[in-house]
């Protein structure tokens, strides 16, 4: 079983930083008329996307913005942080790891571990979870999580069932050893029966970057896309969402024996409002405590729950304590759940780049 | 198979479809609707999950062809 409790680590800290830009899928050619456009809009959810557009601006630099905002705002010293995950799936280059060039580019100690790890919309929960792992035992006392993706570079223009439903967005959590501390209640998934149902088939070394990745091709469902863009298979997903996720935040409950009414917000990934309120009505929770940024952002992968966090629950987390429930599923498939508590986190504004 | 859960099928499908007056048939290849797309496919994913507590996997999903393959594969998964 998939369950761990990693005691001693408190979150202290989360920012989130979009691109400046801002793409209406009202105005969006490829939805089709007025009537197909409000159709996707209101089964979707996505209203508005941040996206780089031509701006060569990469995950990491979303990240990093976010991070020296946030290291600012704690007051934590750089030479301090211990340990340094990015998690992302646009990281800048095949090699070498993105990690190790953040961590100069933020001014870390030399003495800093740092990783990648490449997970998409489960990819918050899995960092969180690994850096707590490394933070419990308080050889490391501080640490960065850097989480995000640019997912609209990797979606055709031409395929109308991916590219409206993703924005971008660089995000940061800061975690810390602390002692006596409950820290979190994880639940881990992975199903790789599902590894083709989200995928970019060309550019890894299975099917290495060559002459007709690049070429369009048109799909009988009308969408246009290269073997270097994201295919999604949407019922696969969506069936794999509605049956994983609601099991996944039941299960760590149960295990836990935690009282679902004792929570005070679920931060579900930003999937699209269908699949997302399919698992809220599952599991019978009130509107008012599953926040959404989906209609402003779109689905931001990993970004997307430190992200709702950021802009939708930045008064409470900052003056109050709270007690959360976050759960990421998709690309893998991956899925997870934690529960965690925060007490007045230190949470700034989006930041725009 | 009662004609009332029949009944009751058919009128949750076309809220799933959103498309309360269409007339439905039986025999009715539902991929052939107008109506039909993506979207409404996930629609009746949900529809299923939620009033029936029924997951069809898109493998399965895909053999079946009619209205009437629909009630007898969710029908089943009920008992």
């Amino acid at each position: 079983m998939g369950f761990q409790h990693f005691r001693n680590v408190e979150i202290c800290g989360i920012a989130a930083c979009v691109p400046n830009n801002v793409e209406d899928n009202r105005l969006l050619d490829i939805l089709g008329t007025g009537e197909q456009k409000f159709k996707f809009i209101e089964t979707t959810g996505v209203v508005t996307r941040h996206v780089i557009g031509n701006q060569s601006i990469c995950t990491s630099d979303l990240c990093l913005k976010a991070a020296e905002k946030l290291l600012n705002d704690l007051n934590w010293d750089k030479q301090e942080v211990d340990c340094l995950i990015f998690v992302s799936q646009t990281h800048d280059y095949i090699m070498p790891a993105t990690s190790c060039i953040l961590q100069k580019k933020l001014g870390l100690s030399d003495e800093c571990f740092a990783i990648d790890i490449s997970l998409g919309c489960s990819g918050w929960i899995y960092g969180i979870s690994t850096i707590a792992a490394l933070l419990q035992n308080g050889y490391f006392k501080k640490g960065l999580l850097l989480a995000g993706d640019t997912s609209s570079v990797t979606k055709s223009h031409k395929d109308k069932s991916t590219y409206p439903l993703f924005g971008d967005s660089g995000t940061v959590t800061a975690i810390q050893y602390k002692e006596g501390n409950d820290g979190l209640k994880v639940h881990t998934a992975t199903d790789g029966n599902g590894f083709k149902a989200i995928i970019i088939p060309h550019g890894g070394f299975r099917t290495f970057y060559n002459s007709k990745s690049t070429q369009e091709i048109e799909f009988t469902d009308g969408t246009i896309r290269s073997n270097l863009h994201t295919f999604i298979d949407g019922p696969a997903v969506f069936t794999f969402g509605i049956t994983k996720a609601p099991r996944s935040i039941l299960g760590l409950l149960n295990y836990f024996e935690i009282d679902i009414q004792d929570i005070d917000y679920f931060i579900l990934h930003q999937a699209n409002k269908m699949l997302n309120e399919q698992i809220r009505k599952k599991l019978k929770l009130p509107i008012s405590k599953v926040p959404y940024s989906l209609d402003e952002y779109g689905n931001t992968s990993s970004a997307s729950i430190p992200l709702t966090m950021v802009t939708k629950l930045k008064k409470e987390l900052e003056n109050k304590p709270c007690k959360l429930v976050a759960c990421g599923f998709g690309v893998g498939f991956s899925w997870g759940t934690i529960y965690f508590e925060t007490d007045k986190i230190i949470c700034p504004e989006v930041i725009k780049y | 198979m009662e004609e009332k859960f029949i009944n009751d099928f058919i009128g949750k499908f076309k809220e799933a479809l959103n498309a309360e007056n269409k007339e439905i048939n039986l025999n009715d290849k539902f991929r052939d609707y107008d109506e039909w797309d993506s979207l409404r496919y996930l629609s009746v994913i949900s529809m299923l999950d939620s009033e029936f507590d029924v997951i069809i996997e898109p493998k399965e999903f895909q053999k079946i062809e009619t209205i009437k393959e629909l009630i007898n594969e969710v029908y089943k998964k009920l008992k």
